[in-house]
């Protein structure tokens, strides 16, 4: 008795073999598209940059005449972003991830701080700026300075850095620790000298990518109202300041085409910027990814 | 407490400096007489949560022997041995009752802290585990976690360490270098260094040899000859051979019970306990 | 041999300035993690009272039913809906363009590429997610758009085409990259299963492999949809300050996002309403994405394929 008739199967099977072939070929197509547009954009970019990028663009101040405008002031008021941001966000990152990691006992108030970490991280950006807006510009009278954005993207980026220094904690195998307290090294003694060294390039990793996202992080500042108009960069972290991804929004939005260019000749500085962070993260991680 | 600090510690000059090669056969249980016990239990139970793993354990362990624990799997050998030095307690729903005595002192009595029990209680683990760190800090790790800075005092106990370990020669020109890049029964003699480097009386192996070739197997036993002269030592074991090759006496548990705790010569010549006798005779496990 | 006595030593170095050491450590932790609720707090709390604000002078019921946003002027209109369809009809096409290609990469690179591929492809989608948003505008606006322009006539400068296919792109890795790690979750027993029977890859794949990490895949969508919902700098730049509720995707539009940036790159006036109405916006946004990412969790959670 046959159910199956094989020559049916036969004759459907170089229709099956040829949509499977095809396909690849579609999945292959999208894989590219990333790379493509990457491409592009910078190449897209960079002929846009082309004339305008030169020394005097990286040491003139911001100006309302194109021939004299400038990425200086919003290149240094970056980096006095960064002087406020870095250290806040990973004191409170890092921190938060040993605690959850480490100490925090099994309860229903650390998986509320959990999760709490973990909707924190999809807030959208413009929302921070809100949190920004209302808590340290207004209600703590910083103003729109140095000091209330730095503390604005500190928060933005918390939740990168805690889930990616969690990770890197959690990493360190068991035995290690074990080990510690079999000599009779107390709990601090082990996470401080043992379990946070171990860790420290995978938390490295995320705290430069972490910091790579607020770099170019535009949105809250807006909100904020970070000025593109100043002809001086600040003294203090009190100071008013410019930013790059704010003076690039602003040359964007001017109406004149040859700001576009400007605009162009600012991305190739911050995309720049990006990909060396980017790089080192990737280094780190490289060097040091067989350790167990 | 007081009790402990002030005890001398009753061992042979310790031989440092010089490897001395001695004949690992000789039967030790003869040596010298009537030793102190080092550890005692009475009546001590253990859970893990509902699961009674260990029951009723009454065992002494003497100074300057290798006791062994032998049983099959799950019957309780490695938690008991954790228990010695509360590392047991890393697992938070376990409950003890009864007293475990180190040098007459209950380990459990709020007197003593875990982290002063574990100083004098050293512990190696089934796997090598090095730290992240190079060898010399691996081995310096303990004196310095309990604050000793000096770089002179320091050298000196890596130094000391290795050399007990039987490891000073092979890596003595790469005391910087990470513990990772050595073999597996390199980095688990250094971790055996590491353990002495506080100068413990005890030294708790939990299946010292069961990630290990052979060769390297045999490295470490002879070094467990060696060691006993300055320490007690009380090792797990999966490994019948093993548990008669080195130990003094033997324990064989079985579901959470003591079923025979003897000189290690009768428990696997002249067993009393038919369980005792199917399980050295490899009838089961 | 040894002139030290290391246990002597350690007993005289015990001292209880470590006992201290101890207890003190995992309170300064857990005080300095709740900085992380207050942020959640300071969010709820600023939305929540400048909301609040906002409707004591404007009429809720109107903000939640009418589609007219007008808010300059004497009279000022706030009928949230028209922001709500400039963002749906940018999320739309975002989403509609985002999800086959994303899903399409990551069935490659899990069941398709060789592993030298994988590791030259990963970097490059890490790269695209580096890029920051406003660079994406530029190139939404000064690329996409006069490309969209010289084929398709009827668009004009500022549309929701352009802005949706770059927030797609901007969306791409996130679902390339979680889809894939879901497709790599499932285990090969199962492909070998289907395989050894004589089924194609793509079958294989259709039929056993993304119906296996279909929990996944999904919640990487949801998450990345909501990413783009709150997706701000590529819409201000690119799709136009003109709230309208019609489902034009040719011309100028607001979205919500685009709305908070306009007003606070001008000069609302402290106190206004227009200020205000700042905070209602954000909390609408707020509320819509933490549903999304709620859902997303859920989904990872209560689906989580048990292989």
């Amino acid at each position: 008795m046959q159910l199956i008739d094989k020559s049916v199967i036969a004759g459907k099977r170089s229709g099956r073999l040829a949509l499977n072939n095809s396909m690849k070929w579609a999945f292959f197509l999208c894989t590219t598209v990333g790379l493509v547009v990457l491409v592009t954009l910078i190449v897209d970019t960079l002929m846009d940059a082309v004339g305008y990028l030169d020394w005097d663009f990286l040491t003139s101040f911001s100006s309302a005449r194109v021939e004299s405008a400038g990425f200086y002031g919003a290149v240094i008021g970056s980096l006095w972003l960064m002087v406020v941001t870095v250290p806040a966000a990973i004191f409170l990152s890092v921190a938060t991830a040993l605690y959850l990691e480490e100490y925090a006992p099994k309860n229903r108030l650390t998986d509320f701080i959990k999760i709490n970490v973990s909707n924190l991280a999809g807030v959208p950006s413009v929302v921070f700026g809100l949190l920004g807006l209302a808590i340290f510009v207004r209600a703590m009278a910083m103003g729109n300075s140095v000091l209330a954005a730095g503390l604005t993207l500190a928060l933005m980026i918390l939740p990168v850095i805690v889930v990616s220094s969690q990770e890197a904690i959690r990493s360190v195998p068991s035995s290690v620790r074990e080990a510690s307290i079999g000599m009779g090294a107390t709990k601090w003694q082990t996470v401080s000298r043992i379990i946070l060294p171990a860790a420290i390039p995978g938390i490295i990793t995320g705290i430069i990518l972490a910091i790579s996202r607020a770099i170019g992080e535009t949105a809250p500042l807006v909100v904020i109202g970070v000025p593109t108009t100043l002809l001086v960069t600040p003294d203090g972290v009190l100071d008013s300041f410019q930013a790059m991804p704010m003076q690039i929004y602003a040359w964007i939005k001017m109406p004149q085409e040859e700001f576009q260019y400007l605009a162009a000749a600012g991305i190739i500085v911050l995309l720049a910027i990006l990909l060396l962070m980017n790089s080192v993260a990737i280094f780190i991680r490289y060097k040091f990814s067989q350790r167990y | 407490m007081v009790n402990i600090m002030t005890k001398e510690k009753n061992t042979v000059t310790r031989a440092a400096g010089t490897t001395v090669v001695e004949d690992r056969f000789r039967d030790s249980a003869a040596d010298d007489g009537i030793r102190e016990p080092v550890f005692k239990t009475n009546n001590f139970n253990l859970w893990y949560g509902d699961n009674h793993a260990l029951q009723d354990i009454n065992l002494t362990f003497n100074q300057n022997e290798i006791s062994a624990i032998i049983g099959p799997s799950g019957c309780g050998k490695s938690t008991f041995v954790k228990a010695l030095n509360r590392m047991v307690e890393l697992v938070p729903v376990v409950r003890t009752e009864g007293e475990i005595l180190y040098l007459e002192n209950n380990i459990f009595d709020r007197k003593m802290t875990v982290e002063e029990l574990r100083t004098k209680v050293g512990m190696v683990f089934q796997k090598p585990n090095p730290f992240p760190k190079s060898i010399y800090d691996n081995v310096a790790y303990g004196p310095r976690v309990h604050g000793i800075r000096k770089k002179k005092v320091l050298d000196e106990v890596v130094e000391k360490s290795l050399r007990d370990a039987a490891i000073w020669e092979e890596v003595k020109d790469r005391l910087n270098e990470n513990a990772y890049g050595l073999s597996g029964g390199q980095q688990q003699r250094v971790c055996i260094a590491r353990a002495l480097a506080t100068e413990p009386d005890v030294i708790l192996m939990d299946e010292p040899t069961s990630a290990l070739d052979p060769v390297s197997t045999t490295k470490v036993e002879d070094l467990m000859h060696e060691l006993k002269k300055d320490y007690s030592l009380i090792v797990v074991t999966h490994n019948m051979q093993q548990a008669a090759r080195v130990s003094d006496t033997t324990s064989f548990f079985y579901q959470g019970y003591v079923v025979e705790h003897d000189d290690t010569k009768i428990i696997f010549e002249n067993p009393r306990d038919q369980r005792t006798e199917d399980y050295v005779s490899g009838r089961f496990g | 041999m040894s002139n030290y006595n290391i246990q002597e030593m350690i007993q005289k170095n015990k001292s209880n300035k470590g006992a201290f050491v101890e207890k003190s450590i995992p309170v300064i932790l857990f005080l300095i993690t709740s900085v992380s609720v207050l942020a959640t707090i300071g969010i709820l709390y600023t939305l929540i009272s400048q909301s609040l604000e906002f409707f004591s002078r404007e009429s809720f019921t109107t903000f939640i039913t009418s589609a007219d946003w007008n808010p300059y002027g004497a009279e000022p209109e706030f009928g949230i809906w028209a922001l709500i369809m400039g963002t749906l009809k940018v999320v739309v096409i975002a989403t509609v363009f985002a999800v086959p290609v994303g899903l399409g990469a990551a069935i490659y690179l899990s069941e398709y590429a060789t592993e030298r591929l994988r590791k030259v492809i990963k970097p490059v989608l890490e790269v695209l997610a580096g890029i920051p948003t406003v660079v994406y505008g530029f190139f939404a606006i000064n690329f996409v758009t006069p490309v969209l322009q010289s084929i398709w006539s009827e668009i004009s400068l500022y549309n929701a085409v352009s802005a949706g296919l770059v927030v797609g792109i901007m969306i791409i890795p996130m679902i390339a990259s979680l889809s894939e790690d879901a497709l790599s979750a499932v285990p090969n027993s199962m492909r070998e299963g289907s395989l050894g029977m004589g089924a194609t890859r793509l079958e294989t794949t259709f039929k056993i492999v993304l119906s296996a990490a279909v929990s996944g895949i999904i919640a990487s969508i949801v998450l990345a949809v909501s990413r783009a919902i709150g997706e701000t700098m590529i819409v201000s730049i690119a799709a136009g300050s003109t709230p309208n509720a019609s489902l034009d995707i040719t011309s100028s539009l607001q979205t919500m996002t685009g709305f908070i940036v306009q007003i606070t790159s001008g000069d609302a006036a402290y106190g206004s309403s227009l200020y205000f109405s700042l905070f209602a916006v954000g909390m609408t946004l707020f509320v819509i994405t933490f549903a999304m990412n709620i859902i997303s969790q859920w989904i990872t959670k209560r689906y989580r394929e048990e292989y």
